[in-house]
């Protein structure tokens, strides 16, 4: 079993070392805009995140899209109709394709893509496959904006930022037919660190 | 009509279409060289022009590169004599700035409209709220590298709720791969992840108006396009008095 949990360091929590004055007046003046405050920004910043290479990133993103697929396939069985049928079969190939182009990304990077786990999707209805399908694609958009400022690749954090805008789509479309916040962050997207992501997502994880 | 593939980019022809509009870019190149050699102009939508217009490649990564190059070299003399950071991100923080004031403008001319009610109507103005967030934000941003830019004076077609919502659904997709565009491009690790967080916003506000244009909310399909500075302009430019 490889699971990024075993394969990556914890993101979570670093201090932030040898800031340039111009970084801490900056820090600054984000907290200022009440638009993020440090322990938003610190795990961007530190010697944990460069122990964290590109293809561990994207195995983790690999192991969220690989959730994703399947828990729209899931969908297929809950008794969808509407628009919430034709969007989730819509959004599932989406994913799908996420799935493919982040196994190409890692080979390409010189890794090996993650095996995919087996998952267990607490949902019976509509209802209950929407709500979780929110906090599905809300996590996905923390997970991705969390973890791009620490690729190191250029061309990875361009294809992160190109799905990462697919989830937040997503995630408001849902929100569109629930009724539930189109923006639940408000005018900024929080970053989610990886233990957030997996404190969302990892229940779901059987194996 | 919901076919995810095909393209909903704003061209320059459709977003005309909607400005009904026939602004001389000739002429608005020329309002905006006023006051050129000062170090505001220098970070000002005129100093984006001149940097994008180099800018020949449609690979975001490579845009940015030269569109950085040029800004260096056509005298973004504001962000160059900001030793302690990268001059780049200032030129690129004030184009997000740019772009969140017209959107900011745009919802509060949509607002004053009364033009739409009830569910829609707070929609419209939770998404002005927004961006009017990332303006005040992106402007604490750039002052701390730099010499921010002055907010635009921006003209927005209102005619109809119709027309409006399509307009609405226009720069929202464009201010999204706007963002997406840049993500490569910026140096600092604080400003990249500001970025992000202000881009998947602006990806939510799209799909939403996407779906009530009954329209795909991913009409890139899996993958958001990105557009390069010197697109964007292209775009918007008719917007900017």
């Amino acid at each position: 079993m490889n699971t990024p949990e075993n394969t990556s360091p914890e993101l979570a929590g670093v201090e932030v070392h040898g800031m340039t004055r111009s970084g801490f007046i900056l820090k600054g003046a984000l907290a200022a805009g009440a638009a993020y405050g440090a322990s938003a920004v610190a795990p961007f910043v530190g010697s944990a995140l460069a122990a964290s290479t590109d293809v561990d990133i994207l195995n983790f993103a690999l192991t969220l899209e690989y959730l994703e697929t399947a828990f729209y396939e899931k969908g297929k069985t809950v008794g969808l109709s509407g628009q919430a049928k034709s969007l989730a079969k819509s959004f599932g190939d989406e994913e799908a394709e996420h799935v493919a182009a982040l196994m190409k990304a890692i080979t390409a990077s010189g890794g090996k893509p993650v095996k995919k786990p087996m998952f267990v999707f607490p949902v019976k209805d509509q209802k209950s496959f929407l709500k979780l399908a929110y906090v599905l694609e809300n996590t996905g958009v923390g997970a991705y904006n969390g973890a791009g400022p620490a690729l190191k690749s250029k061309a990875l954090l361009a294809a992160a930022g190109s799905i990462v805008q697919i989830e937040a789509r997503h995630a408001a479309s849902i929100a569109l037919l629930t009724g539930m916040s189109i923006t639940p962050n408000g005018a900024f997207d929080k970053p989610l660190t990886k233990k957030q992501v997996l404190a969302a997502a990892g229940p779901l994880i059987k194996s | 009509m919901t076919d995810s593939n095909q393209g909903e980019r704003p061209t320059v022809g459709v977003v005309e279409e909607l400005a009904r509009d026939d602004v001389q870019r000739k002429h608005f190149l020329k309002m905006a060289g006023k006051g050129m050699g000062s170090a505001a102009a220098a970070t000002g939508l005129a100093a984006f022009i001149a940097a994008c217009g180099s800018s020949s490649s449609s690979s975001s990564t490579a845009a940015g590169t030269s569109s950085s190059a040029a800004a260096a070299g056509t005298g973004t003399t504001a962000a160059a004599a900001s030793s302690s950071a990268p001059s780049g991100d200032l030129a690129i923080v004030n184009y997000a700035l740019t772009l969140e004031y017209l959107e900011s403008q745009f919802y509060a001319k949509v607002i004053k409209s009364g033009l739409f009610h009830g569910k829609n109507l707070a929609v419209i103005k939770s998404f002005g709220a927004e961006e009017t967030q990332h303006v005040i934000a992106l402007k604490k941003v750039a002052m701390s590298l730099g010499t921010p830019a002055k907010e635009p004076m921006g003209k927005f077609p209102i005619h109809s709720a119709a027309q409006v919502t399509a307009l609405a659904g226009a720069v929202e997709n464009l201010g999204a791969a706007a963002y997406l565009g840049q993500a490569g491009n910026i140096k600092s690790k604080e400003i990249l992840a500001a970025a992000l967080a202000i881009h998947t916003i602006e990806a939510r506000h799209a799909a939403t108006i996407n779906l009530l244009l009954m329209k795909s909310p991913t009409p890139d399909g899996a993958f958001a396009k990105p557009m390069t500075m010197a697109q964007v302009l292209k775009v918007v430019t008719p917007f900017i008095a």
